[in-house]
């Protein structure tokens, strides 16, 4: 590969040490239409040196839809055995639509993966507890049951990863044969929880996911405060209390995104004291009633679902994230470099302020938040 | 009677240093100094000697030096001199036994055996010198989420909730047992720097009544200088059930100490003995306590939080859960190490749970339970400095009383006299000759340092663990790690060993 030869020829002692962290990259078309992965690959391979090989994936939006309203369940198996119990659970819980093992490609350093399953299902359960349904599900088996996981679990939508570079995993998955509106990538360079297929990213639960670059100082008091609120935190990643805080506040809560964001990230005291009333109401109320969800230390992280794509970085920017926006299209990224790769010509690009999150819809337009005032809107041409 | 016992402490005399200035006399409430006019001498009789160092520290030429004695009882690891003096004592006045301050035996510091954690490479530290670093604090009850309207304004109203710039709190000490000095001190202090002070059980002077804003006002159960001005002057209404350093009995302030100021304010007859009974006689269960609970939010209106301070005792995690239940807002629970004005020895060596433990239970319980967020926890008896504060907020604790360290700061050297109303640091008196040697603009600035000190302090801790909230330590115990404790302590403390 092109990067690590580069990696040799800089590196005199030739000792294979890697001075690295994540890559994050994300690809939202506003106008919904569906595109090839091929740039995103490209741009989260030319971050290769941000990850170490141990954690790859994508997730891509609008992929199935001739099953757009089934659940496309991808679960990971150690063994045929766990899968055969495993079915039996999910026979008992849903409508088998259709199911089959996820297409892959032999992929020389793809070692060892799990079996790997896809499946098309509808809960048995009246409509407006289907999302319940299946968020109780997933967490049941991916607690309970000994080796098989479920990482994707949203309609129309699926995540792809496993261990491995993420440009080694997109074509160990075949993400050729795919199109998506919608698309975010992670390359993984593991600190606090060793590499495994699991454990790679995005993190996905019903059609949100998650893509992370940090390690969240304050894990231990988010975490305890989503136990005690029915997610037990099993993947010992900082990245899963981040998806479950997501589905907590805009799923139970129904917090609109901007005010989830600000729980995140919020302003400072000095700040708050500096604003109006009203806004001082609301974001000392917000840090009064959320202490506990506050991400605090170093984060980048894109958060997606049908439809919409957030950035945000903690609220001194201890990580990077680079937006742009090119026609149509809405970029975020670590670096620059990766989005000039594949779209040299940019309509705009620039650095978030920390803790302000970008926000793109599909229908709307690329809007982002600066530190102060009302929303300004990046309109495209 | 002869009395058989030894003196507590030795004074030595450098006569060579020595100018007769008579300092040690004046300052010693002990009468342990005088001045010998035909020899031109000072002299000492030091059986009464607390051993407060008040003559020490003010001697001018340093001529003094105040030690423990050196008795001669023959070295027994049963018969400590303490037990020996104590018997000795009790065999001559048929008496309980009476003592001041926290808890002085040789119990387990959990502080000391744990540790805190600081970001290496992985997570960065952050510097409070270059980065916000935020200690701000709100105490009260929470919902359990916000509800924001369509047009994205707030739907939700939260109870009453007070602000600390500092997670730091004087603990309740009562006008009586304390100097009118001395609670002005920890009023102006508190004001100053945006936090609160406890009147205690004794009510609060009118001249005080300005600092309403900054002080939790307590209603305890001899319901000493309550009505309804003062309970609507205060910030926070506490309820005292229990106290650290008595759990289970009631307070005792000696009639002599019963000046008509302090008459006035307690609303009883000057000179007579303030007795406050060991239980709230009009609380005799968990449903009367939500009684009081709610008489006091409707007498202040529902724009005060409720706080109840009790005990750490064995079922002190139960008892939180049914406090917080019964309605209220602030659960505060006072220590094994918690200290006092007077207690009886045996009930303050002997009664209680370690702060440690019982704070960890608690705040364990109500998560469990999903009430945590419905009441604030502050933890109070045994903190000595800002990394034992640092290391309750990782157990849970919203914020901390501190006692024992304020009076510290104003001059107590923790002698344990307390209780007989001899301060010579004028802190604990009521005999206007000795208090009036506290000077609230000195006292005050003191407080108000040491609160500045510990911030910054905590401030770099909470950046070299990586977070820049208060809020994101609360209940974090993954920044604590235990060393040298058995597996139950980890268990009850929520904490791994170290290097885990």
């Amino acid at each position: 590969m092109q990067s690590k030869k580069n990696e040799r020829l800089a590196n005199p002692y030739n000792d294979d040490k890697v001075i690295a962290a994540c890559s994050l990259f994300g690809c939202l078309d506003i106008t919904g239409r569906n595109f090839s992965g091929e740039g995103v690959v490209q741009a989260i391979a030319n971050m290769h040196n941000r990850g170490n090989g141990l954690g790859g994936g994508f997730a891509v939006y609008g992929l199935y839809p001739e099953h757009k309203d089934h659940y496309a369940f991808h679960i990971m198996y150690q063994s045929r055995d766990v899968k055969a119990e495993t079915d039996v659970f999910l026979e008992e819980h849903f409508d088998i639509i259709e199911d089959e093992e996820m297409p892959t490609k032999h992929h020389h350093p793809i070692t060892n993966p799990p079996l790997l399953w896809r499946y098309f299902l509808l809960p048995r359960t009246e409509p407006e507890f289907h999302d319940n349904h299946v968020v109780d599900k997933v967490l049941e088996i991916n607690k309970e049951s000994k080796g098989a996981y479920v990482f994707s679990s949203g309609k129309n939508m699926g995540v792809f990863k496993g261990v491995g570079y993420p440009e080694d995993i997109a074509r160990f998955f075949k993400l050729d044969d795919y199109k998506g509106y919608l698309w975010t990538a992670h390359g993984r360079f593991p600190t606090n929880t060793p590499g495994w297929w699991g454990g790679a990213h995005p993190f996905n639960l019903l059609d949100w996911t998650v893509v992370h670059n940090g390690e969240i100082s304050s894990y231990g008091i988010n975490r305890r405060y989503l136990e005690a609120h029915g997610y037990p935190c099993t993947l010992q990643t900082d990245t899963e209390v981040m998806a479950y805080a997501v589905d907590l506040l805009m799923r139970k809560h129904r917090l609109p995104v901007e005010t989830a964001c600000k729980i995140f990230a919020p302003p400072f005291w000095s700040q708050i004291d500096q604003m109006g009333p009203e806004e001082q109401n609301m974001y000392r109320t917000i840090r009064q009633v959320y202490p506990s969800l506050l991400m605090n230390g170093p984060f980048t992280v894109i958060i997606a679902r049908h439809g919409e794509m957030l950035g945000l970085t903690d609220r001194i920017r201890l990580r990077p994230l680079t937006a742009a926006t090119r026609g149509n299209l809405l970029y975020l990224s670590s670096e620059e470099a990766a989005i000039r790769l594949i779209s040299p010509d940019l309509d705009r690009v620039w650095t978030p302020n920390g803790g302000e999150p970008i926000i793109g819809r599909v229908g709307a337009q690329a809007r982002a938040q600066p530190a102060e005032g009302p929303f300004t809107e990046v309109r495209r041409k | 009677m002869k009395s058989y016992s030894l003196p507590d402490f030795l004074i030595e005399r450098d006569d060579s240093r020595c100018i007769r200035c008579r300092v040690c006399e004046r300052q010693c409430g002990w009468n342990v100094h005088s001045y010998d006019a035909e020899e031109d001498k000072m002299v000492h009789n030091e059986q009464d000697c607390a051993g407060c160092q008040r003559c020490a520290v003010f001697c001018p030429t340093k001529a003094l030096i105040v030690r423990p004695h050196p008795y001669g009882y023959r070295p027994n690891a049963n018969w400590t001199k303490d037990y020996l003096s104590d018997l000795k004592k009790q065999a001559e006045t048929g008496s309980i036994l009476l003592t001041g301050m926290g808890n002085d035996k040789s119990f387990p510091i959990y502080w000391d055996h744990l540790v805190l954690n600081a970001s290496q490479v992985t997570n960065p530290s952050i510097d409070p010198l270059r980065e916000p670093m935020e200690l701000r604090t709100y105490l009260g009850r929470k919902p359990d989420r916000i509800e924001v309207l369509e047009d994205g304004t707030l739907k939700t109203v939260l109870a009453p909730q007070i602000k600390l710039e500092t997670p730091i709190l004087f603990s309740a000490m009562s006008y009586g047992a304390i100097s009118f000095q001395a609670m002005e001190s920890l009023a102006r202090a508190a004001t100053e720097f945006g936090t609160m002070f406890n009147t205690g059980e004794g009510g609060l002077p009118r001249s005080l009544r300005k600092y309403g804003k900054n002080a939790v006002v307590q209603c305890a159960s001899g319901r000493f200088g309550v009505d309804l001005e003062y309970l609507n002057t205060g910030a926070v209404v506490e309820i005292k059930i229990g106290q650290g350093a008595k759990p289970g009995i009631g307070g005792h302030l000696p009639g002599k100490k019963v000046t008509d100021a302090i008459s006035e304010t307690r609303m009883i007859p000057a000179g007579t003995d303030a007795l406050s009974p060991a239980p709230h006689h009009d609380i005799y269960s968990i449903e009367d306590l939500s009684m009081l609970i709610h008489a006091l939010k409707e007498a202040t209106n529902y724009e005060k939080p409720i706080s109840v301070k009790i005990a750490a005792v064995h079922n002190a995690a139960a008892i939180a859960s049914g406090i917080v239940r019964a309605g209220a807002d602030i659960v505060a629970i006072d220590g094994l190490r918690g200290s006092t004005g007077a207690a009886p020895k045996s009930i303050r060596d002997n009664v209680g749970i370690p702060i440690e433990l019982a704070l960890a239970a608690v705040d364990t319980r109500l998560r469990q339970e999903g009430i945590r967020n419905q009441a604030s926890i502050i933890a109070a008896g045994g903190f000595r400095c800002s990394s034992d504060i640092v290391k309750a907020i990782a157990l849970g604790a919203d914020a901390v009383y501190i006692g024992t360290p304020a009076l510290i700061a104003m001059g107590c050297t923790v002698c344990q006299k307390c209780y007989s109303g001899i301060c010579n640091w004028g802190i604990c008196t009521t005999n206007p000759y000795l208090s009036k040697r506290l000077n609230p603009n000195i006292a005050s600035r003191r407080l108000t340092n040491l609160l500045n000190a510990w911030s910054h302090e905590m401030k770099e801790m909470l950046g070299g663990m990586g977070v820049n909230a208060i809020e994101s330590l609360r209940g974090n115990r993954l920044h604590l790690r235990g060393v040298g404790l058995q597996e139950w302590e980890l268990e009850v403390l929520g904490v791994r060993g170290a290097g885990r």
